[in-house]
């Protein structure tokens, strides 16, 4: 199910998965309400979040800053990252700053889900 | 395209932003993490701190990322340490190699949070403070061009905090002004009022009458819709307008009958005095001796002591003139009592147009009538007038019709075209 968030920024949970959308231009505003929604959803017991840059053209300083803040929460909650559907610039991008030595990538949605499979998603306590 | 392509452009994008961000006037915090995600994210750096140095010589976090909520620890910076810094001019510290001074001292608690590099902002001569970075996410070490970034990008960092700070010593300086400005008219009024209250002193028959043309006058200027700070200038008008009369003869003034044709001349004497005494001083309120000097001034022209008439007599002296005329016929004097406020209207209707201006008397009828209708949270001219002056059935209509009258007459005057 499809959940609205307060802070605006699409998500949907798919067991301890958590899917959650970036928005066509992943900066200040919209890179502090996905750590947000993340954090929201680490707290709630998801093990493993999906981020999907189907809408995102482009990627600013700020945006690779708070994506690198979200995968550091990630690994002190040991969760798993996986950004999906990232396009060609933005993937060369991660690339040279070295964010794709942190999280996979994966080509969609549904390959990000099918790759956290095999990852141990026993819901964490809180 | 070209990795190092690729690099320029974020690169220049983000110091693009970050030009932009130090010279945001807005929120100070919110300036400082922004600039500190920038520059974070130009190189991808997976922790940062900006710190600013204060009095006494801690180090205050102001932004952080990847490092907790807080800095892991207290720093505070010795003098010899802070002029240390200043007299190396090094811009760059990597902290596992400093081994003495601040960052030796700090060095392993540094270290152990992942913080590799050290940067102090210096303005102007000044140590404004520290910036603390982690190592790249690629996990590679920095190149010199990395590090020529990382300088230029804390240099702008710099210059926004200082910038920032200035502002706030300037805006602080503004407002101390402001309130010392606010405690000086103060001071201001208060003399003016003991001043006021010492020329009523020497009128036995009058006292209070000074400080209550000042109520009335402001009352009608309020009425008449002048603005915060005339109003206030005819209050002070209204007190001092009587100041001539300290160069009087005191046997004149505290004459119990009527005086004669001399002692009149003398007494006249005291608006030109009056003007005298105030226009040499600089009044933060505009044409008070001018207030002072036509409050005995008609509209017909038989007023003194320049026989002024209507147009030529400055609003604010005609409002002087009725507050200071109401006064005398509503309290006592030697030579006769107060008169009735049905004497006080028939007064006024007989003389506007002569001696008083209409729209003034309106005015105060005005205000008058929303006391007496008790519409007004305040009852000011009741209060001046003394319990069961203004009371009577009749009043509020006689009010409203010498207002009407007033106000057709004008009408009249002023004429359809």
């Amino acid at each position: 199910m499809e959940i609205p968030s307060g802070s605006l920024v699409r998500s949907h949970c798919v067991g301890t998965t958590a899917v959650v959308y970036a928005s066509d231009y992943l900066n200040k505003l919209t890179g502090e309400k996905i750590e947000r929604e993340c954090r929201r959803q680490l707290d709630s017991g998801c093990r493993a979040l999906v981020i999907d840059f189907s809408d995102t053209e482009l990627v600013n300083s700020i945006g690779i800053s708070i994506l690198l803040g979200i995968i550091d929460i990630a690994e002190r909650n040991g969760a798993q990252v996986v950004f999906s559907d990232v396009n060609l610039q933005t993937v060369e991008l991660f690339d040279m700053l070295g964010l794709t030595r942190h999280v996979a990538l994966a080509r969609d949605e549904h390959e990000a889900l099918l790759s956290l499979s095999d990852f141990d998603t026993t819901p964490l306590s809180h | 395209m070209e990795p190092s392509t690729q690099k320029l452009i974020h690169t220049f994008g983000a110091l693009a932003d970050l030009g932009q961000e130090v010279a945001n006037a807005g929120d100070f915090n919110d300036m400082v993490q922004t600039s500190m995600h920038l520059l974070l994210g130009t190189l991808a750096l997976r922790r940062g701190a900006v710190t600013e140095c204060t009095a006494n010589g801690a180090l205050s976090c102001v932004a952080i990322w990847g490092l907790g909520e807080k800095l892991f620890t207290e720093f505070v910076i010795t003098e010899a340490e802070r002029r240390q810094v200043l007299e190396n001019r090094s811009f760059l510290f990597a902290v596992k190699e400093a081994n003495e001074g601040f960052f030796g001292r700090y060095r392993d608690r540094l270290t152990e949070k992942g913080i590799e590099l050290a940067l102090p902002m210096i303005v102007r001569g000044q140590l404004t403070g520290f910036v603390l970075l982690g190592g790249k996410a690629s996990g590679d070490e920095f190149s010199h061009q990395e590090f020529d970034t990382i300088r230029a990008m804390v240099r702008h960092i710099g210059v926004g905090i200082h910038t920032h700070r200035l502002l706030e010593q300037v805006a602080q300086r503004a407002e101390e002004n402001r309130r010392l400005y606010e405690e000086l008219r103060a001071i201001y009024r208060d003399t003016v009022k003991a001043f006021a209250a010492a020329i009523d002193i020497k009128d036995k028959y009058t006292q209070g009458h000074s400080d209550r043309v000042g109520r009335y006058s402001e009352i009608i200027a309020r009425e008449l819709g002048w603005s915060e700070e005339e109003v206030e200038g005819i209050q002070i008008a209204g007190y001092l307008h009587d100041v001539g009369k300290l160069v009087v003869d005191r046997d004149i003034i505290n004459a119990p009958y009527h005086i004669n044709a001399k002692q009149s001349s003398e007494l006249s004497r005291h608006p030109s005095a009056g003007y005298e005494i105030l226009a040499p001083i600089n009044h933060p309120y505009a044409d008070i001796p001018l207030m002072a000097k036509y409050h005995h001034e008609r509209l017909d022209g038989r007023g003194y002591p320049d026989g002024l008439t209507d147009e030529q007599i400055p609003l604010g002296a005609k409002i002087v003139a009725l507050a200071d005329s109401f006064d005398a016929m509503t309290t006592d004097r030697p030579y006769r009592r107060r008169r009735s406020f049905t004497e006080v209207v028939e007064d006024l209707r007989q003389n506007t147009g002569t001696q008083f201006d209409g729209k003034v008397v309106a005015a105060f009828l005005k205000a008058m009538l929303r006391e007496v209708k008790g519409l007004t949270k305040e009852r000011r001219i009741i209060k001046m007038l003394g319990k069961g002056y203004l009371e009577g059935e009749h009043v509020p209509a006689m009010l409203a019709e010498l207002i009407a009258e007033l106000e057709s007459e004008r009408h009249s005057v002023a004429g359809p075209a």
